[in-house]
């Protein structure tokens, strides 16, 4: 569990956190990246790209 | 073997390979695009002893000028500088498919709304606007008269970015609705799906439901075809059922297969893990007799 950076809320989060992983905040709807794991740390997820994709 | 994974988000998709990898015992350096620094002449210190490396960047500028990089830093990476650079570009990967004789959907390329215009009459309503650049099924438009013709194309040519005002205009094809992605790996099948929706566009990004499809030899040839067209490598080639044939509209070369992953019961990360596996052992061999 850690805080959101967008509203403060709790999120809840899994146990097999990856750096670079995006987790919603089910509060907020805020998109988040997780910058570190150890212990872990969210901050805003980038927006999206035009030349995002596959 | 040692794989680094070049990204810039942790997909599920990204999830999976990363868990078969090290599942598997493989040492992977996980490489974030976004904080490295590319010397013309030195590779950054992430690269080093790397056996070969996986491009997953989400963004299809740092993908294509990653792999460059790694190209010239004699580091095996796939998919290929190559495959990415067709793959990328519809216009590239239409000329692509059309020069190996695949079956691909009709398409002009214009550089004035004024001779877009006149190929979108001359195919006629419904036909297809589609970005050069983009995924998820992101602004395509599907134009179904004249007067809408006229409002997109003047939106494209006022609002965009230069790379709009190459306007890609497509036959629209009357595919039974659904279409079908299959992941291959240097144009061998691991699995493929089903694409459904009421909506003309069938993209899982887009929500279309999903189911698994089996493959008939003619799809296998023709996703072969397709593969070798752009350079092989780990690609999602996206079919329609045309009349009695398939037509192929592209190949996709940062294939996302989660969803694939949900509808089917092959094991896609760790068919793809084994695909890498030969792939670090072909590159090695080749350095070896070098």
């Amino acid at each position: 569990m850690t805080e959101c950076v967008e509203c403060g809320a709790d999120v809840a989060l899994h146990d097999d956190l990856e750096v670079g992983e995006i987790v919603d905040c089910t509060t907020c709807g805020a998109e988040l990246e997780v910058v570190d794991t150890e212990p872990p740390v969210l901050e805003r997820a980038p927006e999206l790209e035009e030349d995002w994709g596959e | 073997m040692n794989v680094g994974l070049l990204y810039s988000r942790i997909r599920k998709d990204e999830k999976l390979l990363l868990s078969e990898l090290r599942e598997r015992g493989h040492d992977v350096e996980k490489i974030d695009v976004r904080k490295q620094r590319f010397n013309l002449a030195n590779a950054p210190e992430a690269f080093a002893d790397l056996d070969i490396v996986v491009d997953r960047c989400l963004a299809t500028s740092r993908s294509l000028y990653a792999t460059q990089f790694c190209e010239a830093y004699g580091v095996p990476v796939v998919n290929s500088h190559e495959t990415a650079e067709i793959c990328s570009d519809k216009v590239k990967n239409s000329l692509a498919l059309e020069a190996a004789g695949v079956p691909t959907p009709n398409t002009d390329v214009a550089f004035t709304t004024e001779a877009a215009l006149e190929s979108i009459e001359d195919f006629g309503y419904p036909c297809v606007l589609k970005p050069v650049i983009g995924s998820w099924g992101r602004l395509m438009a599907k134009i179904d008269s004249r007067d809408a013709a006229e409002a997109i194309l003047e939106h494209k040519a006022t609002l965009g970015h230069y790379e709009h005002k190459v306007f890609y205009v497509q036959e629209f094809v009357e595919k039974p609705g659904r279409d079908i992605r299959v992941l291959a790996v240097d144009g061998e099948p691991i699995a493929a799906m089903a694409r459904s929706s009421d909506h003309w566009l069938t993209n899982a990004a887009k929500g279309a439901e999903t189911e698994p499809f089996e493959l008939d030899a003619r799809a296998e040839e023709l996703v072969q075809q397709a593969s070798d067209a752009v350079g092989g490598g780990l690609l999602g080639v996206d079919l329609m059922e045309a009349g009695d044939d398939y037509t192929i509209h592209e190949v996709n070369h940062t294939v996302e297969f989660k969803a694939l992953d949900g509808a089917v019961e092959t094991d896609v990360a760790g068919t793809v893990v084994d695909w890498l596996e030969r792939k670090a052992a072909e590159a090695e061999t080749v350095e070896v007799t070098a």
